[in-house]
């Protein structure tokens, strides 16, 4: 179904603050099955120049949509339908524990290709201090019946 | 930021030798906790299979994942990594006999200002491209 593209660069409300933690961090990091120590041991990220541990780069995927609401109605997109198309994330630095985080999302741009519907969402990522943090971009792709 | 490669030491067209991740269920199970994303296409095979998939199949963003590890295990510090993006191009079906392998590559594609570089990522898995337009730029010591 087409989406509706009033929605075409339509600013979300910002998120509620999201609180990095070393816990979730090192949860993701198991996750992953990554077992570098700068994700877990503190002394290790200092040791590396960093303030605390600090989360992996597709960390930020946890948060980036929490402040978009695509599940609006209005919108019309079909999640039955929707597989990831793309995503990118530019990085001021990395996410680190004891960051709290608002992320604002965008919608950057909708468009058809053959039969799907592309959706671009863009979050910007920044620290309840107004640190920008990171950009993320989100490519969804609700395909065609 | 400690990078542990250095610019001076790189050169475009340098290959970056390729390491094969296993993925298992288990694996797309604790995914979907961390990440919080329960589509059940990622762990439920009898769905799966109803809404016209092989089988179950890993998260996009596991793989992605994956590949970043591969790129932060050889600069040295995930700090390094200034911009990353990837295109998902087709599935990594999981069966249950956990014999599903991610295997990525990478080459150094240009050598940017600032002692950054990009990293032109291959990842594939069952001999098919899962990620296109992979890349990551890196800052190096």
């Amino acid at each position: 179904m087409a989406l509706n593209r009033d929605f075409i660069g339509r600013a979300f409300p910002p998120s509620e603050p999201y609180e990095v933690s070393r816990v979730k961090i090192k949860e993701f990091a198991e996750a992953i099955g990554d077992p570098n120590p700068v994700y877990r041991d503190r002394e290790a990220a200092k040791a590396a120049g960093h303030p605390d541990v600090i989360a992996p780069p597709t960390f930020p995927i946890v948060i980036s949509l929490s402040g978009a609401d695509l599940f609006d109605p209005e919108l019309g997109l079909n999640f039955a339908m929707v597989v990831h198309g793309e995503q990118r994330f530019e990085y001021q630095r990395p996410l680190r524990a004891g960051d709290v985080v608002v992320t604002e999302g965008t919608v950057a741009a909708i468009r058809s290709i053959g039969r799907n519907e592309r959706l671009d969402i863009r979050t910007v990522i920044t620290t309840v201090e107004g640190e920008h943090v990171c950009t993320a971009h989100n490519v969804l792709i609700e395909r065609g019946a | 930021m400690t990078a542990t490669v250095k610019y001076d030491e790189v050169e475009v067209g340098q290959e970056i030798p390729a390491r094969t991740y296993p993925v298992r269920r288990v694996d797309l199970v604790k995914y979907a906790g961390a990440s919080g994303d329960f589509n059940p296409i990622h762990w439920n095979e009898t769905f799966a299979k109803s809404v016209g998939l092989p089988d179950i199949i890993a998260h996009g963003m596991f793989t992605m994942a994956e590949a970043g590890r591969f790129v932060t295990d050889w600069a040295g510090d995930p700090g390094a990594v200034v911009d990353y993006g990837v295109r998902f191009s087709s599935m990594v079906v999981v069966p249950d006999d956990d014999s599903a392998e991610i295997v990525i590559s990478g080459k150094i594609e240009e050598k940017l200002d600032d002692n950054a570089v990009v990293v032109a990522l291959t990842a594939r898995s069952a001999g098919e491209k899962v990620l296109t337009r992979a890349k990551a730029t890196v800052r190096l010591a």
